[in-house]
């Protein structure tokens, strides 16, 4: 399990192949990166802004119940903050299982948990001001599948 | 206790974290506190379902008890990922 929040930015090539090198025994590496999207009325860039300690341990206490849900051989959890721009990476997650199936749905879950329960917050700026970005309903609603 | 805020709760209050003597038994006891302070804290504390409490790191409800705990959180719904 490797767990990572930081300020700078991430080559996700070099940690995809680290990650799926070490496992003979995984059959299954499921890769996610999230990007900062562009927004209709132009973004300038998304500041994002953690709440240092408790960050750390929700990703660790998700990772964990990730890896007693599913068939998995390890977690790889990537997160930044800071000052980004359009196209750059915010984050990557990577599961290793034996089959796809349970590297697919551990990839899901953490995402879904990642989005609406550990304490991050975006904030946008445009040509019109800056904005907090608002949870979406969908993601609350996504929680319910697990 | 030390009580910390995030986002736009940070904004509206206008400094990150502060420590507050109180004796307060519950988070919502604390919020009340905290309403009758300033205007800007009652402005941040106006509508409590758009506001989260972490009591030591863990996300936690506004009636949960504060004896034993060292830090509370206030935040916007997260938006992770």
């Amino acid at each position: 399990m490797d767990i990572r929040v930081q300020e700078q930015p991430f080559d996700f090539g070099a940690e995809a192949n680290r990650f799926a090198a070490g496992h003979t025994e995984m059959g299954a590496v499921v890769t996610f990166t999230g990007i900062v999207r562009d927004v209709a009325d132009g973004l300038q860039s998304m500041q994002i802004e953690h709440y240092p300690g408790m960050t750390e341990k929700a990703l660790e206490q998700h990772a964990r119940e990730a890896l007693t849900r599913f068939k998995l051989g390890d977690v790889l959890i990537i997160h930044r903050y800071g000052v980004l721009a359009p196209g750059e990476m915010i984050m990557m997650v990577a599961t290793a299982a034996p089959h796809r199936a349970d590297a697919f749905q551990a990839a899901e879950y953490l995402m879904d948990y990642l989005k609406s329960r550990a304490p991050f917050w975006k904030k946008e700026t445009t040509g019109d001001g800056a904005g907090w970005v608002a949870a979406k309903d969908e993601d609350e609603d996504a929680l319910g599948r697990w | 206790m030390e009580v910390l805020y995030f986002a736009w709760v940070r904004e509206r209050i206008g400094l990150p974290r502060e420590t507050v003597e109180t004796e307060a038994k519950t988070v919502a006891e604390l919020v009340a506190e905290l309403r009758k302070r300033e205007e800007r804290y009652e402005a941040a504390f106006a509508d409590l379902s758009a506001l989260r409490v972490a009591l030591d790191q863990e996300l936690a409800d506004f009636d949960a008890p504060l004896e034993g705990v060292r830090e509370v959180a206030f935040f916007p719904p997260m938006t992770g990922g």
